[in-house]
């Protein structure tokens, strides 16, 4: 019941549409059920007495119930088409906004695709049971109450038939809907499984297809369907009875008024015309029955969608900027003061404890650490993806939690390890950085980043339509776009987590030393598993666990810290006598005796 | 580029929505015939038991009360009678039609379990090609849209057509004997509901289109955020796209309201219609009854329930027709699936279990040997011949692109040695993945050979060819099941031993131990449960246990960091040691001991040897190892 307040909170301006259009149907239903009481009045006064002056007075009554019925039946359809289009269209607006407000526990508890599936499938599942609901739900009531009304009028002892019929009708139908409600719940699950693994091996057809395991996964998916299929005739064949339990209602309605009926009249208390209406509203008033419980269903199937979405409505975004925020971060100086964190606060398992650090407005920071030893969480911390659990990070020397967020995420610019470009032109992606900034400044930007030579490559240059994805482009030059949009910022700070991974070591060093040159006065911070991108680094942190192992320059790194020295001499091995050595065994011999002769001499024929 | 071929096989579709229909109908005949007839028998039973209720209404008037009015001491046996036989009339109707629908089920939920397995089963049989040119979405929504709308089709659609099309017709044949006029009268009204509705339907499938298209955009534009809502958030875009958002929102809602403005008048307009054809039938027909004195009031009455029972099926049908008409585009979506070619293979030789029997013959057993040799039928004089599988792998003159306009690698030329290890190194795009591509038919070649132990690899069927390839991919794919299922997907019939031994080979063992369920854990969601390194270690440990004599190694340990990947190097190593090897990499400390190193610039070799051969060179290998030159691509 909250949930239908919430969601018909969201009606807004369109309160007014979804009110008329249950109005509307009142009316027009009213003109429905009158026709059949109105045909008895015809054959009774018209036909049973031979008055063509009757006839055609309740003929045209009936033909103006008609055609008012059409009018405002159809403004009923108009009314209620935009009341629930608008609902559907205010409840996206609602979810996008609240979402835009989210923090990253926020998103992560929901997870994305939680979050677009609410935004897509559950409000277009609510938008049909709200508009069903609109022009069936009011519609069947009224028609049930109003035909019974009617019957009651013509004949308080017969309509008590419909009452028992009813009665039984409600009963059966209530019986199979709720044998069968759970049973398509866990249809439904079923189901979702099954297209998971279809979807499992779209992704990982090439899996598949390397280890032959194509008889496997068919194997595995007919078990699946036909488990499906099981519990669907299971489910099914309880629906089946819904046809048959309504023809007992109405034959058994018919076959008793004709009995009674038949007594009635002869008893003088009934005419013939009476009975043909009482048929007539046999039909309204079981098929009215039986919409609602259709009706029943539908909403309680959506009512799941819309919990969902009241779900994401409800929850409060935990990271918002303070009253007095402040609006300018001074330098790019950054502290760490006894910070622990954990994603999950108060399992125990924390993603960083115990981070002291001061760096530098102006410095060269490297980060190095093993996978899971919080490199890129140390970093979220600073723009304040997330809030510390305890302790402080302070930029500029201000507490992160003191600055408007905004005014903060412009002064540290992060290029993100899972970087992704959106769908527009390779401008578009790069006025991400700064919304007014010229072609000229773009191009500045691309050549630090080493992103200029391909794009002049590009059919359209910095025009070049980006799909949705990036996937036209390749996954060194998605980084390289990535990181030119983070340097149009300008920021006090720059983050690289893992930016240059796809990129080759070459690039990778003049980036950095663009770096150095263009941007001399804002910090950076580089994340990354090669210590080749390390050689304009100040200082090098070097995280293990979640706690700070080391953080002083390289030189003294490689002396005092067993870590660094360890990745840095299996990096950097070439440069030793020893190793040399050591590969010698493996192959000295030139290139020509690698190949088979005889295959040279094929190449050779082949060449001439 | 990927949709659009879709968008062309729409077009092509809409013109053969009747054709997939039909041709849904036939597979659902192939297997249902019977079933099939017994439920067209049982409509036709329920229908005429509807009509025959309808047709007692005028019995009971005309034959009974009007007689027995004027009788002093009317006899109710007779309509207790005319009563009992319509109440048995009844039983039959309600019985046939439990036995239509549960038949129904039946034969829709037997039809849609096949149609799915047999549309999996050919999409596991579509080369990679199709894959890599068909947005996997589209795919998807083949099971979760199309099928789903054909389920609705073949369990409510198709029943309630034949019902309505016997009812319109019995009722019809029922009014043509009730009553002329009246029936014209009807039929004229039919033909002003057909007509609006026509009108209507065509109008609002227009605008439903619309509504589609505007749908398709915000919901691209909704997942295309969410996914990059890190983004969003760090370069402050959210307003900006909140405005965004608004406005393809409201567009979407104008398409909407538009669409579903039309489609729901089209209900009551068609209904009110009914109405009005009622009332004039109660008219003409009480003009006639009067007037003329040709029709009798039983008949009337019975005439006009016949008229409401006419009008509702066919209200019925017109609402049925979007439904049939989306069921036939997703109907057309599948059979284009069925009719892509699956993967060809003409491939003959296979790869068998082998041993070396005591006169150095090799011989093909059932054993395990840890031999195998490629089984080579002649089909000249029906003789076999056995080879045994070395590994040994020679290209020669290979051109290959993935479109014929775009050629990708040019003559490539390479000789790899059993046990040996060969690296290709090279920027994004050089052509690395490509060649791996190719040696495991993935994709054919355009011109040149590829020879597996001297074997076109061509003739050696795919499934053998691929059986002796362990793949490392450079996207760590997972399956839902647990760590183990993952492991000993290499091999099914791999022992729990053998699984955890691969594990501990390479150094996968510890990091699954610490796991909450160890080796049972159960991975969801492509392993979204586990970190980038930790599903790399895992998809080596499924080749591992596969133990193939080739590997092919893509960037299998680009996400793990490098001290890890120095624990993981030992496994690897001992799991490369005596298997030729082809490793990709972008770390060149990954591929320093390589026999030879491939370097490759634009779909070509240009440099190999090994690595001390090539800093010697000081060429372009050199310049990427020491990083001293600016540019690669």
């Amino acid at each position: 019941m909250d949930i239908i307040k919430k969601l018909l909170g969201q009606l807004g301006e369109y309160r007014r549409p979804a009110l008329i259009a249950p109005l509307c149907t009142l009316v027009a239903v009213g003109m429905e059920v009158l026709i059949p009481y109105v045909m008895a009045l015809l054959i009774d006064r018209g036909i049973a007495q031979a008055n063509m002056g009757q006839v055609w007075l309740w003929g045209g009554i009936m033909l103006v119930c008609a055609v008012v019925a059409l009018l405002i039946d159809s403004a009923s359809a108009v009314f209620g088409s935009r009341a629930s289009t608008g609902l559907a269209s205010n409840l996206r607006d609602s979810l996008f906004e609240k979402v835009q407000t989210f923090s990253f526990s926020n998103i992560d508890k929901f997870s994305t695709v939680g979050l677009v599936t609410r935004m897509t499938t559950d409000v277009t599942n609510v938008q049909n049971a709200f508009n069903m609901s609109l022009i069936i739900a009011t519609r069947a009531p009224i028609s049930l109450v109003a035909s019974l009304v009617m019957s009651v009028i013509i004949s308080p002892g017969l309509s008590s038939i419909f009452l028992v019929a009813m009665v039984v009708l409600a009963a059966a139908l209530a019986a199979i809907v709720f044998k069968a409600m759970p049973l398509f719940g866990s249809v439904f699950e079923r189901y979702d499984d099954l297209n998971a693994s279809v979807q499992e091996n779209v992704t990982a057809i090439r899996v598949v297809k390397a280890f032959v395991r194509e008889d496997h996964e068919n194997q595995k998916f007919s078990r699946a369907a036909g488990d499906l299929h099981d519990l669907f005739v299971r489910a099914e064949s309880l629906i089946a009875f819904n046809n048959p339990v309504m023809g007992v209602a109405i034959y058994g309605c018919i076959i008793a008024l004709a009995w009674f009926g038949t007594h009635s009249i002869l008893a003088g208390q009934l005419t013939t015309g009476q009975l043909t209406s009482l048929l007539g509203y046999v039909f309204n008033v079981l098929i009215s029955l039986m919409m609602l419980t259709m009706i029943f269903v539908m909403v309680s199937m959506s009512a799941a969608s819309g919990k969902r979405i009241v779900e994401v409505l409800d929850e409060t975004p935990d990271i918002v900027s303070p009253e007095d925020a402040l609006t300018e971060v001074r330098d790019g100086s950054i502290d760490f003061e006894a910070v622990n964190f954990s994603y999950r606060s108060g399992d125990g398992e924390e993603t960083l404890a115990g981070i002291d650090l001061h760096i530098d407005s102006g410095e060269t920071i490297g980060v190095l650490g093993g996978t899971g030893s919080g490199k890129s969480t140390l970093v979220s911390l600073i723009c304040r993806l997330y809030d510390v659990d305890s302790g402080a990070v302070r930029v500029g020397g201000q507490d992160v939690r003191a600055y408007d967020t905004e005014v903060l995420r412009d002064a540290v610019a992060v290029v993100l390890q899972q970087n992704t470009l959106f769908s527009g032109t390779i401008l578009d992606n790069l006025r991400w950085g700064k919304p007014d900034a010229t072609l000229e400044e773009c191009q500045a930007a691309c050549a630090a980043a080493c992103a200029d030579e391909f794009i002049d490559r590009m059919p359209d240059g910095y025009d070049t339509v980006i799909e949705q994805g990036g996937t036209n482009v390749s996954g060194g030059q998605r980084q390289r776009l990535c990181i030119a949009r983070a340097l149009l910022k300008r920021p006090r700070v720059l983050i690289l987590d893992d930016s240059t991974s796809a990129v080759d070591t070459a690039t990778d060093a003049s980036i950095q030393r663009a770096f150095a040159e263009q941007i001399p006065n804002t910090t950076k911070i580089v994340i990354s598993q090669r210590v080749s991108s390390f050689g304009a680094c100040d200082r090098i942190l070097v995280l293990d666990a979640g706690h700070v192992a080391a953080f002083a320059p390289e030189e003294r790194l490689i002396q005092t810290c067993d870590i660094y020295r360890d990745v840095y001499q299996t990096q950097n091995r070439q440069g030793s006598e020893a190793d040399f050595d050591e590969l010698e065994g493996v192959g000295r011999d030139p290139l020509s005796q690698r190949f088979d002769p005889a295959f040279a001499d094929e190449l050779t024929k082949a060449g001439e | 580029m990927a949709h659009a071929p879709r968008e062309r096989g729409q077009r092509e579709q809409g013109q053969n929505t009747l054709g997939s229909i039909r041709t849904i109908f036939a597979f659902m005949l192939k297997r249902y015939k019977f079933l099939f007839v017994l439920v067209i028998a049982g409509i036709l039973l329920s229908s005429w038991a509807m009509v025959q209720s309808t047709l007692f209404t005028r019995a009971l008037i005309d034959d009974y009360i009007t007689p027995m009015l004027t009788q002093a001491d009317p006899d109710f046996d007779a309509l207790a009678a005319a009563i009992g036989r319509i109440a048995a009339i009844a039983a039959v109707g309600v019985g046939s039609t439990y036995l239509y629908n549960r038949l129904m089920v039946t034969i829709s939920q037997g039809t849609l379990r096949d149609l799915r397995i047999e549309v999996f089963q050919h999409m596991e049989s579509l080369p990679i090609k199709y894959f890599d040119t068909h947005a996997h979405g589209d795919i998807m929504s083949i099971y979760t849209n199309d099928i789903d709308t054909l389920r609705q089709l073949l369990s409510q659609t198709i029943p309630n057509f034949i019902n309505s099309c016997a009812t319109i017709l019995m009722v019809l044949i029922s009014m043509i004997m009730l009553s002329i006029p009246l029936t014209i009268v009807t039929l004229a009204m039919v033909g002003v509901m057909l007509l609006a509705s026509g009108r209507i339907g065509s109008a609002s499938a227009k605008h439903f289109a619309d509504q589609q298209k505007h749908l398709g955009d915000v919901n691209g534009f909704i997942e295309e955020t969410i996914s990059g809502e890190k983004v969003v958030k760090v370069f402050c875009h959210e307003q900006r796209s909140v405005d965004e958002f608004h406005k393809r929102n409201h567009a979407l809602r104008d398409a909407a309201t538009r669409a579903n403005t039309l489609a729901g008048i089209l209900m009551p307009v068609v209904f009110a219609l009914g109405e009005i054809s009622y009332v004039l039938c109660a008219i003409v027909g009480s003009f006639v009854a009067v007037s003329m004195g040709l029709l009798s009031l039983g008949t009337l009455v019975s005439f006009l329930s016949l008229n409401q029972s006419f009008t509702e099926p066919i209200t019925r049908i017109s609402q049925q027709l979007s439904a049939i008409t989306q069921a036939g585009a997703g109907a057309g979506r599948i059979f284009a699936l069925l009719a892509e070619e699956p993967e060809a293979d003409e491939g003959y030789v296979e790869l068998v279990r082998a041993r070396v029997g005591e006169d150095g013959k090799v011989e093909q057993t059932s054993e395990h040997t840890g031999h195998w040799a490629w089984r080579h039928p002649h089909q000249a004089d029906d003789t076999v011949s056995y080879m045994p599988l070395l590994g040994e792998l020679v290209m020669d003159g290979v051109d290959f692109g993935y479109v014929p306009e775009k050629q990708i690698l040019h003559d490539i030329r390479l000789f790899a040695l059993p046990g040996q290890k060969i690296a290709f190194v090279g920027a994004t795009g050089a052509g690395k993945t490509t060649i791996t591509n190719l040696i495991n038919r993935f994709y054919d070649i355009d011109d040149g050979k590829i020879r597996y132990d001297g074997i076109n690899i061509t003739k050696i069927k795919k499934s053998e060819l691929r059986r002796s390839l362990g793949m490392v991919l450079q996207d760590p794919h997972l399956f839902t099941g647990t760590v183990m299922d993952n492991i000993r997907y290499g091999r099914l019939d791999a022992t729990d031993e053998e699984c955890i031994a691969a594990a501990k080979l390479v150094s996968a063992d510890d990091f699954i131990r610490r796991l909450p369920d160890g080796y049972n854990t159960q991975i969801t969601g492509d392993g979204g449960n586990l970190s980038a390194g930790q599903r790399q270690l895992l998809t080596i440990a499924r080749a591992a246990v596969a133990d193939p004599p080739a590997l092919i190694l893509d960037e299998a340990t680009s996400s793990i960091d490098t001290r890890t990947e120095q624990l993981v190097q030992a496994g690897m190593d001992a799991l490369m040691k005596g298997r030729t090897t082809f490793v990709i990499a972008h770390r060149l400390s990954t591929v320093r001991d390589a026999d030879c190193i491939m370097v490759m610039e634009q779909g070509r070799i240009i440099e190999r040897g090994t690595h001390d051969e090539l800093i010697a060179a000081h060429g372009k290998y050199y310049e990427l190892y020491t990083g001293n030159q600016i540019e690669s691509e």
